[in-house]
């Protein structure tokens, strides 16, 4: 009943999304309002039968219905309820239900606003953004089904129909197969959520872009209306991407959170295009320039969102995350071919009227070095991009498959990222329109002092790897010609208002807070790369199987095993959890309980580490293996991870940026109406 | 005999050799100490392992991949090197049993120059185009270019504006 319920929904969405189509198709061509505020509503209902939809699912997952296939595989008597729910996402059908519902959020969320002013792009926003969520629901209506029910049929055999076969009985397993180990990690629960929201967000600057395309408006309007909604997808995109990070650190156990994996980078692709386009439109804003290049990047990103989705969801290029393969690959393809063509289509026919009425004066302007560093986003946009498809080609040309991997990504970007922070440093002081080699070397001395300062006190401390040294010099750089900004900003409010300093900081933070927010954002790139660089450069590691007593050293540290223990646990895992006593340089500094957790309903290992984290570094110890029965000898891999959590607490700062440039502004209108009754006011008095 | 002026110009790069000698010992000094006595260490196995993926599970390499499967791989490599073989040795016997793909980044012959032709190639292409753009840009007019303005008064339109503002006043 509620599968038929949540598989109805579904398909009315599908028929609703479709009206929506044509309703707002038919009523931009004949210019009928009526039209186009039905295609309106048909957009707005798109979001409560989505929710019915997977409501249903939740239920079904909850409520353990085990005929239905869906919840048998991702579900288990064991889960505890918050797993269950989870669920939604942890399987094909399930997250592209998940994907669908956040898409109609996002096109019901935008068609409510204000369009007084852009009244002629609404149907235009609505064929887009409905085009998108009705293709995502027929993969679900027509391929992947999340509620599909299991038949046991006369000879047997066990089949998964909407409808009952006939002479088939209803089949219900006694318990599900559960959700993936790897799944249940807490960043892993988030992560995807994130994902998806950064994803089908940046369909909406998409829909605008194309709206302005369509409808011929060449101005920037569609950039300044979309500016939110583009920050807030880049937000969730890189939250997504750190949760992930993250997730690799905690349970993948090798030691890193980066493996440039195809999957992993088929969600940093839309975020390369996404933050170059996020540089690129204040070049539009400021100058009216770039029309074409913007255009180009919002329709990259929307086309690698959907191949991001396609690569993890298709089961194309086989890795840790692609956990299930299904037929939707040549749906994907279709999709991704047709929206692309006529994108591009429309940006030709508009070329003529895009093209900028300002030009560029000085190869050392603001919007000069903005260009370049859109050249390094999409150099190392071109690296990902050949990199996760080379092996296909290879695989078609030749009939060999190949591994493209870290070795390869990190010769080929390593220079390009290191071009972008020293653009990071440059470029907050060189000036629009104009600036002279001599004007920005004026600006940008005192800072590049300091940063040489900071590399001869890291070269005293010790480091002689050139690699390492050149990171810290660009780091210190970029830190040093931000919170220089910060200090300019402040001090100059502080002489004219006579304001103290922490005043001035903060109400210079609040007056602008785009620009101060992407500060904030190179802060915490910066602390990033710090940690990139800790454990790209510096990590060590060993391995070694010990008896109990014995002991493993790895530079300052040394571990002894003390004891193991395996048992079981009430939700259905073996663990295996070894206690090893740390010392550093001598002296006990804790314990630590590396773990391998076996689950028996899907039969995974799943390694946990034992992980002393502190600012100066992370002490990683995983257990590799262990003798079962008389639990003497166990073999350990340990790393030495150095300022790894500048890492994650860059990418706090990161986020805590973003959400600072993102937050909304006061609404001006009422800004300007209480602005001017309070001067009536002073008149007045 | 060797003059004082040779002695000084050798004594630095002797110092530099034996530096890196003492880092080179510092760097062996960081190993597990609990290996069987004779055979090779975990560590030595782990690092031809580390240049290896998984033949079987796509995209995880050998060292860190917790299958079975691979387990017994890194065996065949400690046996290998028990008996005698070379690293370059054990690489080849690997891609000759399971293809290119044991490799971390395709061997630079055939259609696999591709794949380290394609991205330099796309960035020159970048380069010349931002190049021909450069070429096209124009000076703007003498009387807009202030080379005494400081930098960071045209650069911060923000302060510029709330110091109008506040003059205003």
């Amino acid at each position: 009943m509620v599968a038929n319920l949540g598989y109805g929904a579904l398909v009315i969405t599908l028929l609703v999304s479709l009206y929506g189509i044509g309703a707002a198709y038919y009523g931009a061509r004949r210019n009928k309002h009526a039209w186009v505020a039905s295609a309106r509503n048909a957009t707005l209902l798109t979001f409560p039968l989505i929710t019915v939809s997977a409501l249903s699912i939740i239920y079904l997952l909850v409520t353990n219905d085990y005929q239905v296939d869906y919840v048998a595989s991702v579900t288990s008597n064991s889960m505890p309820a918050y797993l269950k729910v989870t669920a939604l996402w942890g399987g094909q059908p399930g997250s592209l239900v998940f994907w669908s519902w956040l898409m109609a959020a996002f096109a019901s969320a935008v068609t409510l606003r204000k369009w007084d002013r852009d009244q002629e792009f609404l149907p235009w926003v609505v064929i887009v953004t409905l085009g998108t969520l009705g293709f995502f629901v027929a993969l679900n209506v027509f391929f992947e089904n999340p509620f599909l029910r299991l038949w046991q049929t006369t000879s047997g055999g066990i089949t998964s129909a909407m409808l009952q076969p006939a002479g088939s009985a209803p089949y219900v397993p006694l318990d599900g197969s559960g959700l993936n180990p790897l799944l249940r990690h807490p960043g892993m629960i988030i992560h995807p959520p994130m994902l998806y929201l950064g994803f089908v967000s940046f369909v909406i600057p998409y829909a605008f872009a194309i709206a302005a395309l369509v409808t011929g408006r060449t101005d920037d309007r569609w950039i300044r209306i979309t500016r939110r909604w583009t920050l807030v997808a880049w937000l969730f995109l890189s939250l997504g991407l750190l949760l992930g990070g993250r997730w690799a650190y905690d349970v993948l156990g090798w030691g890193g959170y980066w493996g440039w994996d195809p999957v992993e980078i088929a969600a940093f692709m839309p975020w390369l295009t996404g933050t170059a386009f996020l540089h690129s439109v204040m070049i539009q804003e400021k100058r009216g320039m770039l029309k074409h290049w913007n255009m180009i990047l919002i329709i990259l990103t929307f086309e690698l969102v959907i191949f991001g989705t396609f690569l993890t969801r298709s089961g194309v290029l086989s890795s840790v995350h692609a956990f299930a393969q299904s037929a939707i690959g040549p749906a994907f393809f279709a999709f991704m071919g047709l929206t692309f063509i006529v994108s591009l289509s429309l940006l030709l026919k508009r070329w003529n009227d895009l093209k900028a009425k300002n030009q560029m004066h000085s190869m050392l302007s603001r919007e000069a070095l903005f260009l370049l560093n859109n050249l390094l986003f999409m150099g190392i946009l071109v690296v990902c991009f050949w990199g996760v498809i080379f092996p296909l080609i290879s695989e078609i040309f030749t009939g060999q498959k190949v591994t493209v991997g870290p070795p390869f990504y990190e010769r080929a970007t390593g220079p390009l990222f290191a071009g972008l922070l020293l653009l990071m440093g440059v470029a907050p002081l060189a000036a629009w329109r104009y600036s002279s080699a001599k004007t920005l070397g004026r600006a940008i001395w005192k800072p590049f002092i300091v940063s040489l300062v900071v590399v001869v006190i890291v070269l005293i401390g010790g480091t002689r790897h050139w690699a390492a040294l050149l990171g810290f010099w660009l780091s210190a750089f970029v830190v040093s010609v931000t919170l220089y900004e910060f200090w300019r900003g402040a001090m100059a409010r502080r002489r004219r208002s006579g304001e103290s300093l922490p005043v001035a900081l903060w109400r210079l933070l609040g007056r602008n807070r785009r620009r101060y927010g992407g500060y904030i954002i190179h802060l915490g790139v910066v602390l990033m790369a710090i940690g990139i660089i800790g454990i790209e450069v510096f990590q060590t590691e060993t391995q070694g199987t010990i008896s109990r007593g014995e002991q493993i050293s790895l530079g300052n540290y040394t571990v002894s095993f003390d004891s193991l223990s395996v048992f079981d646990t009430p939700d259905g895992r073996n663990v295996a959890r070894a206690v090893m006593s740390v010392e550093r340089n001598g002296r006990k500094v804790g314990e630590l309980y590396p773990r391998r957790d076996y689950y028996y309903e899907s039969q995974q290992p799943m390694t946990i580490p034992g992980v002393r984290s502190t600012w100066e570094d992370d002490f990683y110890i995983l257990l590799v293996d262990w003798q079962p029965i008389s639990s003497a000898g166990a073999t350990f891999k340990i790393y030495h991870n150095p300022l790894v959590n500048w890492l994650w607490l860059g990418g706090f700062v990161f986020i805590l940026g973003t959400l600072v440039a993102a937050w909304p502004d006061r609404d001006p209108q009422k800004h300007k109406v209480s602005a001017s009754s309070k001067s009536y006011a002073t008149a007045k008095a | 005999m060797m003059s004082s002026n040779r002695i000084s110009k050798i004594l630095p790069i002797v110092i530099l050799l034996v530096g890196l000698l003492a880092s080179l010992i510092a760097v062996n000094a960081v190993q597990a100490q609990g290996e069987q006595p004779g055979g090779p260490t975990d560590d030595e196995v782990n690092a031809i392992a580390k240049q290896l993926y998984c033949p079987v599970c796509e995209n995880i390499p050998l060292d860190v991949c917790p299958t079975q499967a691979c387990a017994q791989w890194r065996e065949l490599i400690r046996e290998k090197l028990v008996a005698g073989w070379s690293e370059d040795e054990i690489k080849t016997y690997f891609v000759a049993q399971y293809g290119d793909r044991v490799l971390a980044q395709p061997p630079a012959s055939g259609l696999n120059w591709l794949v380290y032709i394609i991205p330099p190639l796309a960035i020159i292409g970048g380069i010349y185009i931002l190049y021909r753009a450069w070429r096209g840009w124009k000076q703007p007019p003498e009387d807009e270019i202030d080379e005494e303005q400081p930098v960071e008064a045209a650069a911060d339109d923000y302060v510029a504006r709330i110091e109008d503002e506040l003059r205003k006043r």
